[in-house]
């Protein structure tokens, strides 16, 4: 196997803020916790911080997507940086990821600082929810062609692409409940998680459609709060306090059209093609994956990641998926140990990178899946935009 | 489709402005390129198909099939319908131009894949927004 470079980085350290429905401080305090938190998490101090990465960037805009823009949180820290870069325009949310791990493989930075805070909660109570357009509203940008047809939010479009994959597979709602179930059994178990009471199957089917077949239990939960990871040249992290856990392979590409009208193929997503190239770049299979943190903004995606990682064939997720027993904690391939964006809250891909650090580390505490944890998968999802890698230790 | 909400619009450049006001003349106008007579949709002045850069506007016949939908529950805001119908439509002409549109003129519990449908317009300000209903003569 040809050595990518990705191999040659590491998460050397974690950190997340509070996690809730209404944060008692603001976005960049949040930032600025998780930061601090991380780089302690890896025994370094501020100045060793030479980089810092995120997705998608600051936005100036009210809805809390996007509240904390790498100038706030390198001015506040009073970082010497020698690179930094935001990434909307990429591979999904782990684009920030990815591009820390060019910049750290051509040595423009050893220990990077990739963080993601989101601020919807707060937002969405003083009437700035996240919406692609408002009525009276000229739309610019990717989203224009939605533009006149009432598409307020991600879900219509996700509905769009989700209702093709049922009509396809014939999945049943009692299986799809099986996403939000899990995630929420494991959020019993996950202190830190928003919703810990545990849901059924009637819970689900009597929740809220939104727009079919897309349910409220599909949707992930707006939060506040903060997750930062630092990531680090390999040989930079073996001397941390933390296992060695260095990327594996990664998957960034864009293969197909990039469009959310136009993507080639609805029921699948962008998934198939970057899922191939991260496979292409290790020796490692799908049978390796002890633990997997598979997007679910909305549960759809993670349906998806089942079968375009292989774990089970296109269109056979709903057999896979069952009762839930195969991907629960103690199943053949468990998903979403943390609860997942639908119950521990939506950190948007990186609370996901947290948990699986923290599976890997040994460090689950009642939702520690069993079997000394060494390789995790990761993916995001979204219509065209997807991407995925894998962290292995020792 | 009975909706006090205004309908947002889109922005329009060079490119895609006569796809957003050729209903006024009925027409559903898809750029074409002139040597290969692909179909580029969304309108660019680029073929990719054989990299030629002649295009022009064809009025196409409107009809096209239902590729997917979904049908609206969550009330977004006050004005909208209780239930509507959002899809994408791929054209008769060629299957790689998809349209997202609302499927109007029928109950949205009768939409399903594949349905034929045909084009037709709203005005809204100074723009034509393409809606599909049921085609029925496909």
């Amino acid at each position: 196997m040809k050595s990518y470079p990705e191999k040659q980085t590491a998460i050397s350290g974690i950190g997340q803020s509070v996690i809730s429905r209404g944060a008692d401080k603001s976005a960049l305090g949040l930032t600025i916790d998780a930061a601090l938190q991380a780089i302690g998490n890896a025994g370094l101090k501020r100045a060793d911080i030479d980089g810092i990465a995120c997705w998608p960037g600051g936005s100036g805009e009210a809805n809390g997507f996007a509240p904390v823009g790498i100038p706030q949180l390198q001015d506040a820290l009073r970082l010497k940086l020698d690179w930094y870069s935001n990434a909307s325009e990429t591979s999904g949310q782990f684009g920030a990821l990815f591009n820390a791990i060019g910049a750290i493989a051509v040595g423009l930075a050893r220990h990077v600082l990739v963080y993601r805070t989101m601020y919807e909660a707060t937002a969405r109570k003083t009437g700035f929810a996240n919406a692609l357009n408002r009525p009276g509203e000229r739309v610019y940008g990717i989203f224009n062609w939605y533009a006149p047809y009432h598409c307020y939010a991600a879900a219509l479009q996700q509905a769009l692409f989700f209702n093709q994959y049922v009509h396809k597979s014939g999945i049943k709602p009692e299986q799809v409940a099986q996403i939000a179930i899990n995630g929420r059994r494991n959020a019993v178990l996950n202190p830190a998680a928003i919703y810990r009471t545990p849901i059924t199957v009637e819970d689900y089917l009597a929740s809220p459609i939104i727009a079919t077949p897309l349910r409220l239990y599909d949707c992930d939960v707006p939060i506040d709060g903060a997750t930062a990871i630092i990531l680090s040249h390999r040989d930079a992290a073996r001397d941390g306090p933390n296992p060695l856990t260095w990327i594996e392979a990664v998957g960034s590409s864009m293969r197909y059209r990039n469009s959310w009208t136009q993507l080639d193929a609805l029921s699948t997503q962008a998934q198939p093609e970057v899922a191939r190239m991260m496979w292409n770049r290790t020796d490692l299979t799908v049978g390796d994956i002890d633990v997997a943190e598979l997007y679910d903004g909305f549960s759809f995606h993670t349906i998806n990641w089942l079968e375009n990682l292989g774990v089970c064939g296109l269109y056979e997720a709903k057999d896979f998926i069952g009762d839930g027993a195969n991907i629960a904690l103690d199943g053949a391939f468990p998903i979403n140990t943390n609860g997942g964006a639908l119950s521990a809250g939506r950190m948007h891909a990186y609370g996901q990178v947290h948990e699986a650090c923290t599976q890997l580390w040994g460090l689950g505490g009642a939702r520690q899946v069993q079997g000394n944890p060494k390789v995790a998968a990761l993916t995001t999802a979204g219509g065209p935009l997807a991407g995925c890698f894998l962290l292995a230790r020792d | 489709m009975n909706t006090h909400a205004p309908r947002p619009l889109p922005a329009l450049t060079s490119d895609t402005m006569p796809f957003w006001t050729a209903g006024a003349h009925g027409q559903l106008l898809i750029q074409q390129c002139c040597l290969c007579s692909y179909f580029i949709h969304p309108p660019t002045g680029f073929c990719p198909e054989c990299e030629n850069s002649e295009t022009v506007y064809t009025a196409v016949s409107g009809r096209g099939f239902v590729e997917t939908f979904t049908v609206n529950y969550k009330i977004w805001m006050p004005g909208l319908p209780d239930r509507y119908v959002l899809a994408l439509v791929r054209l008769a002409e060629q299957n790689d131009v998809r349209l997202a549109t609302n499927i109007v003129g029928c109950d949205p519990a009768s939409v399903r894949f594949d349905m034929p449908v045909k084009v037709q317009f709203e005005q809204t300000g100074d723009l034509w927004i393409p809606l599909f209903a049921p085609d029925p003569v496909p």
